[in-house]
């Protein structure tokens, strides 16, 4: 579970984002902002809960540069996205300069009384750390949100036609503004799970393409929040026992064992693609594209 | 209010001028970056874009980098370019830059020591075929599978890294290095050894290889049916169906080409500049050419130009970690800031900048 939150908060993130209509492929770049912010305000501050909404703080101002150009500016999503993973990866390298080593506050354990005495289960499903029933509970609200809620409906709207939705009144701008900083807060999140909690430490370039992994998550889950859970913890899953296999002295080198997660990402991508195309996967029409108001 | 309206056509005379224009927001922009730093940001900038040009002191080293730096960077965004005119984001050139290394490095190491002519060719070859080759997984799974190409090259990157520590440290590790990662120092045999051309110009075969490069590419997009269908594919997907361009062969065509080049770039680098397979010899060309590409408006010659600038910031942020302690990494957040000045000035070549609230029409 642990493996798998950084890359659920930032999957769900995007998940929203692409819903919206925008292709963000920065998330890699926020979450090492995120990391980096957190990690920081944490040792700073001495408390990770500060650390975490530093991170979300820092994940969404980066996102808000990407919303600035891609939809006022209307630069391309693509190099817009990849210009911010660049941009973060030498920003979080610059901020972190003097953070090498040194070692976090701990994310408490949130103890859940009985339920975690519980023989097996007790261990595995609750005796996690809070931001783990956080990403749990998130998931669950962005369901509700895109599936149930008025303001989901507009979102997906906006995502699905702009044009449409630009004819109804629907305020496509803001609407895809206020996703691209959901989106980015997220990934910041899911950015300082990975130096707070999972790593415990600051390492320049350590988000190793987390971000990549959480974008091709939201193919895998066919634009739905249900998806991205089940993806995100499939793909921790093969994470730690890839890692498992590397403390048991598997017959195999690390270095084979350590590309397995992504060769297993590129597999299922390639499985989840072969069976339709863009439109029976369920991605948003819109995605991708620009939108310019010519009334 | 301000608006914008939308140009029916780009306009010429701003194409060239954003390019210009990014870099001088982009100085400003670094310039707040270094003052925030604690550094005298005008020494900063002047270190980093005059002083490895000009200063008696640093240039007769610096000149010659020049040249070895962007080399790589031109023939990788030369190949990246022509895949983003037609719409094909191959975002994984680092990874075929690795793996043109290891399978160029390979291809010579395994006929140590024979002392010929033959084997600098024979590497330079297996080198492109190894970028190739790793290039044609994202674009087999994307025709067959139509899985999407950004992902899969990206992902493809962490794996060829991978790839190179295993190789590092197993099969390519040097038989009398004692143990330590890494493989035989291939600038120091002869039979691979990729040297300077013309003393003290930095001058080597992949600086060579990055002009043909990009005289090749210039003549394949302008004067070249090709090009013509490359740029088709890119602006009009569907009109290009239509003139008989098959999407298929275009997705092939551009990640293969880019993927050689990439690969080109690597085994240059590994037998000339790096002289080793070790874990980490890559540093991120392939990424900072993506920058590289866009600076230069994804046009052959702009490439050039801005393989250069981009190199003189490498050379010149060493320069000034050096001698005013800006750490490296300043750089690559300034390359960043780069792309990002140069996507939001882009407005302008499409849009014209209206004041005033415009009447409805």
């Amino acid at each position: 579970m642990v493996a798998a939150t950084p890359i659920l908060l930032a999957a769900l993130g995007e998940l929203v984002v692409e819903r919206a209509g925008v292709l963000n492929l920065g998330v890699e770049g926020m979450m090492i902002v995120g990391a980096i912010c957190g990690f920081a305000a944490a040792v700073e501050t001495g408390s990770p809960v500060l650390g975490f909404a530093a991170a979300a703080l820092g994940g969404a101002a980066l996102s808000l540069v990407f919303g600035v150009l891609t939809q006022f500016l209307l630069s391309n999503q693509v190099a817009t996205g990849l210009a911010l993973t660049l941009f973060g990866l030498g920003l979080s390298a610059l901020l972190g300069q003097g953070y090498v080593g040194v070692k976090p506050p701990a994310t408490a354990r949130l103890d859940l009384g009985p339920l975690g005495d519980l023989p097996f289960v007790g261990r595995v499903i609750f005796g996690h750390d809070w931001v783990v029933y956080l990403s749990l509970a998130l998931t669950v609200a962005i369901w509700w949100f895109l599936t149930r809620s008025r303001a989901g409906l507009r979102l997906r709207a906006v995502g699905e036609s702009h044009d449409a939705a630009h004819a109804l009144g629907l305020r496509v701008r803001a609407t895809r503004m206020a996703a691209i900083a959901f989106g980015g807060a997220m990934a910041g999140l899911g950015g300082a799970y990975l130096s707070l909690v999972r790593v415990p430490q600051w390492t320049e370039g350590m988000t190793a393409g987390a971000g990549w992994i959480a974008l091709a998550i939201v193919v895998f889950a066919s634009w739905r929040a249900g998806g991205v859970l089940i993806g995100a913890y499939l793909f921790g899953g093969v994470t730690i026992l890839q890692l498992n296999l590397q403390a048991a002295g598997a017959a195999i080198p690390v270095e084979y064992l350590s590309m397995s997660p992504y060769l297993i990402t590129i597999a299922v991508l390639v499985l989840i693609s072969a069976r339709g195309n863009r439109r029976t996967l369920g991605a948003p029409a819109d995605l991708g594209r620009q939108f310019h108001a010519t009334r | 209010m301000i608006g914008l309206r939308k140009r029916p056509e780009p306009s010429r005379a701003w194409a060239w001028a954003t390019p210009v224009l990014a870099v001088a927001l982009t100085l400003l922009a670094g310039g707040a970056m270094f003052a925030a730093l604690g550094t005298d940001p005008v020494a900063a900038i002047r270190t980093i874009f005059y002083d490895p040009l000009f200063d008696p002191q640093f240039a007769a080293y610096s000149r010659p980098q020049l040249l070895v730096k962007a080399a790589p960077l031109i023939l990788i965004a030369t190949g990246l370019a022509i895949g983003f005119r037609a719409g094909i984001w191959n975002i994984g050139a680092e990874g075929q830059y690795i793996m043109g290394a290891i399978a160029g490095a390979a291809a010579g190491l395994a006929l140590y020591p024979v002392e010929s002519r033959a084997i600098f060719p024979l590497m330079i070859v297996a080198g492109a075929i190894g970028g190739w080759a790793w290039a044609m997984i994202p674009a087999i799974l994307k025709t067959r599978f139509n899985t999407n190409e950004i992902l899969v090259s990206l992902l493809l990157v962490y794996v060829a890294e991978s790839l190179l520590a295993s190789m590092a440290v197993g099969p390519l590790r040097n038989p009398e290095g004692g143990g330590f990662p890494g493989s035989r120092n291939l600038a120091r045999w002869d039979a691979s050894a990729n040297p300077e051309l013309i003393a003290g110009t930095g001058m080597h075969w992949g600086v060579v290889a990055a002009m043909i490069a990009v005289i090749y590419a210039y003549i394949l997009l302008n004067r070249h049916i090709t090009g013509f269908h490359i740029r088709l594919a890119g602006q009009a997907p569907r009109a290009a169906r239509f003139a008989g361009v098959r999407p298929n062969r275009m997705i092939v065509f551009c990640l293969g080409l880019s993927g050689a080049l990439a690969g080109l770039a690597g085994i240059f680098e590994v037998t000339g500049p790096a002289g080793q397979i070790s874990i980490d010899f890559n540093v991120g060309y392939g990424f900072t050419a993506i920058i590289v590409a866009f600076l230069g408006r994804l046009n052959p010659l702009g490439i050039a130009l801005a393989g250069l600038l981009m190199a003189l910031t490498y050379i010149g942020g060493e320069l000034a970690s050096f001698t005013l302690g800006i750490p490296v990494a300043a750089i690559q957040a300034f390359q960043g800031m780069l792309l990002f000045f140069l996507l939001a000035v882009d407005v302008l070549t499409n849009y014209r900048i209206r004041f005033g609230r415009e009447v409805a029409a």
